[in-house]
């Protein structure tokens, strides 16, 4: 009997390769796609963007013709430019500090592509993303990567029941240097490539400069104040700062003072003390349970505020269908507003909102 | 079982294996530089020359009048910017003219002696067939007019162009005629005297040689500069040790398919007449791009209304039928191509556009699998816009 068809979001690293070479073994019907994104132009990488640059294209084309599976690159250019940079750009503009990656994930991996592969006759798409999938009774779960360091749950977390349905992540079960030597087991060419990059889309890694060059109408200067309402010294945009920052805020004080809030109505950045930073509390919107259940209860878990960082013990209080409120036990610093708030219990991922 | 079908021969055909049988010798064996005085070099000289002579009588030209090169697209370079260094040297005019479906060595080559050498181009029009009209050209030629380069068939469409009748009224005017005949080496005659071209382009691999291989027909006191310098080479033409294993390949090629063309070719086109029909017959709004009759024999070109020509061809490949598109983009940047835009077909059929190519080894069940399913894959796409 002939094997489902599978699509592979290929990007020409390790990971990707790996995961179609995996499936390619298992005797899957393997093809692989791979994205083409929008990038800025110009800068020092030649207006292509880097995930997606012609050497890694071509990486990709050589690891389908040794794996001899057949692989296409499809334009998403317009796509990704309307859903995720410019997504990125109104949230920044708006005070907040988006996830691109999410985004991406949300519209064009499980948007754009698994509608390619789906009409190109294929029953999954897979990616080489650290997490895993489970079936737990009727329903699907996500789970971490069994790789702790590489987890790349959070960045899924905009999943539901229907995309893991169609989903494989295989390389999840294993960690990372497992999967770079069966690079070299299966004498793929890409053992020892980088890993692909958060903000893919900019020329160079300064979303500062970005914004300067693509939002310059959001950058208007403004006071910056303390925790009291004393007026510090002037700000030069409020996009350009983020929770948390300690360099570059440009005040002299006698103790390091760190960025706690940016006030969007007032045009304010407040800044303050170490001590200042701290919250217990957190409200997330746009909530999604994995699960497609809301939970009517509070419940206990981990919630994790950054890709980077280390989940946070906390309870969990619905307000509404898409709001619920985060306690946690102790302070956490770093509580970013348009980041990811996302909620595990252990190593299952129950789903995630936007920090209001 | 699974079928693998091959309709991409216009992109690049396999290598005969007498051709790999006759190169053998020359990588390992007998591997000395024709340019080299002892024997070694004598008989790797003795090699080339006998390859150019082959391929002088099937050209009807002199020996001397060939020049290996590296590619197709290497021929049309030293053609047109060897010509146009000696028409700027020797003040003999500043214009050239090409069509508007010139492969991209042609189109970019022209389009670079402009930008950067001051050059005026003219491209010349085609109709909605593809052909270029003799009284076009002739309107178009200016006393400066120093070249006209017309390609001999259409890599995308197949179209043929009337070559000898260009030729001769580009000689009214005492103007060189150069004309891009990769596409045409291997179906169509290459008699230079009958074509009456002065310059002429030929790339091993669309005949069953090998890759990285071509030559360029320059009549005698035509072309004097060449565009690669170095060594003499090649009557000083063209600089650069000669690829002995390859340039013997090109030869045996040229000889083996002239020897069976008129029977490929009538096999061929009763296919090809069988595939055009059928699509056209199962596939609603789908045309045949370039003309019914003057086409090689092995090219079916369409044009489907509605359908992304790159997915398509993603489609096909996934049914094990390779096949090739005249938005033929690896890299996902579907853009017709400027043979299309030449065409004057509406954005629509442009991007939809499909190019099946028979070979030698083409076979009746090959068309019946495509006629099978190419309308089912076609609907399919149109039904889930
Ligand atoms: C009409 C035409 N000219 C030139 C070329 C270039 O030949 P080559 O691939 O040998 O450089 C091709 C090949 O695609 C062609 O079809």
């Amino acid at each position: 009997m002939k094997k489902d068809r599978i699509a592979v979001a290929m990007s020409g690293g390790v990971d990707s390769s790996v995961a179609a070479a995996l499936l390619k073994n298992q005797g899957y019907d393997v093809f692989g796609l791979m994205l083409r994104l929008w990038s800025e132009p110009g800068q020092d990488n030649n207006g292509q963007n880097r995930c997606c640059s012609p050497e890694s294209v071509s990486r990709a084309r050589q690891v389908a013709a040794i794996l001899d599976i057949p692989f296409f690159v499809i334009d998403t250019r317009k796509e990704f430019h309307q859903d995720v940079v410019k997504f990125f750009i109104d949230k920044y503009s708006a005070g907040l500090t988006p996830n691109p990656c999410l985004e991406c994930n949300r519209n064009i991996r499980w948007g754009h592509l698994m509608h390619k592969a789906l009409s190109m006759g294929a029953t999954h798409i897979a990616t080489g993303h650290y997490a895993r999938i489970i079936k737990n009774g009727r329903k699907w779960q996500l789970l971490r990567g069994y790789d702790n360091d590489k987890d790349q749950s959070y960045a899924l977390s905009m999943l539901g029941q229907s995309e893991l349905k169609r989903t494989l992540f295989p390389v999840g079960s294993y960690t990372k240097t497992k999967i770079r030597s069966l690079a070299s087991d299966f004498a793929l060419p890409v053992a020892q490539r980088q890993d692909s990059q958060d903000l893919c889309f900019l020329a160079d890694k300064d979303y500062r400069r970005f914004m300067h060059d693509y939002a310059p109408q959001s950058l208007n200067p403004g006071p910056i104040m303390n925790s009291s309402g004393e007026t510090l010294g002037e700000h030069k945009g409020l996009p350009l700062y983020t929770i948390g920052q300690r360099k570059g805020i440009g005040i002299s004080a006698s103790e390091p003072l760190y960025v706690l809030s940016k006030n969007q109505s007032d045009n304010t950045l407040i800044v303050d003390k170490l001590s200042k930073l701290g919250k217990k509390c957190l409200k997330a919107k746009k909530v999604n349970w994995i699960s497609g259940n809301l939970t009517e209860r509070k419940i206990r878990a981990e919630v994790q505020i950054r890709y980077t960082a280390k989940a946070e013990a906390a309870w969990i209080k619905p307000i509404n269908d898409n709001e619920v409120e985060v306690e946690f036990d102790h302070q956490i610093n770093d509580i970013t507003p348009g980041q990811a708030a996302v909620f595990y219990q252990d190593s299952v991922c129950l789903g995630g909102g936007v920090i209001d | 079982m699974d079928k693998h079908i091959y309709m991409d021969y216009a992109a690049t055909t396999p290598v005969d294996p007498e051709v790999v049988a006759a190169m053998l010798p020359f990588f390992s064996n007998e591997y000395g530089n024709p340019s080299s005085i002892h024997r070694w070099g004598q008989r790797a000289d003795y090699a080339i020359t006998t390859a150019r002579e082959e391929i002088a009588g099937i050209l009807c030209c002199e020996a001397d009048e060939i020049i290996f090169t590296s590619c197709g697209s290497e021929s049309n370079n030293l053609a047109l910017r060897g010509i146009a260094l000696e028409a700027r040297e020797l003040n003999k005019g500043n214009h050239l003219i090409i069509s508007a479906i010139e492969h991209p060595a042609i189109l970019r080559t022209a389009q670079q002696l402009q930008k950067h050498y001051a050059f005026d181009v003219t491209i010349l029009p085609v109709d909605q067939h593809g052909f270029i009209s003799p009284k076009d050209l002739t309107n178009v030629i200016q006393p400066d007019t120093f070249l006209v380069s017309i390609m001999y068939a259409n890599n995308e469409i197949g179209v043929i162009q009337p070559i000898a009748e260009l030729a001769a009224i580009t000689h009214e005017h005492n103007i060189l005629f150069h004309s891009d005949a990769v596409q045409a080496a291997g179906q169509l005659s290459l008699d230079t005297e009958k074509l009456g071209v002065d310059l002429m382009s030929v790339s091993a691999h669309k005949f069953y040689g090998p890759k990285g291989v071509g030559l360029l027909y320059a009549k005698r006191n035509t072309l004097s500069h060449s565009h690669q310098t170095g060594g003499s080479q090649e009557n000083g033409l063209r600089a650069g040790t000669q690829n002995v294993p390859l340039i013997v390949g090109m030869a045996t090629a040229l000889k083996i398919v002239s020897g069976r063309q008129s029977h490929d070719n009538s096999k061929m086109k009763v296919l090809r007449d069988k595939l055009i029909e059928s699509v056209l017959d199962n596939i609603s709004e789908s045309i045949l791009t370039g003309h019914r009759t003057c086409r090689l024999p092995n090219n079916a070109s369409f044009a489907f209304e509605g359908i992304d020509g790159n997915e398509l061809l993603m489609h096909l490949d996934l049914l094990n039928i390779a096949a090739s598109s005249g938005s033929a983009c690896k890299t996902g940047s579907p853009e017709p191509s400027n043979v299309l835009t030449a065409l004057n077909l509406s954005p629509k059929l442009s991007l939809g556009s499909l190019r099946l190519s028979l070979g030698r080894d083409t076979k009746d069940s090959d068309i019946e699998y495509i006629q099978q399913v190419l309308p089912k894959v076609v609907n399919n796409m149109r039904g889930t816009l």
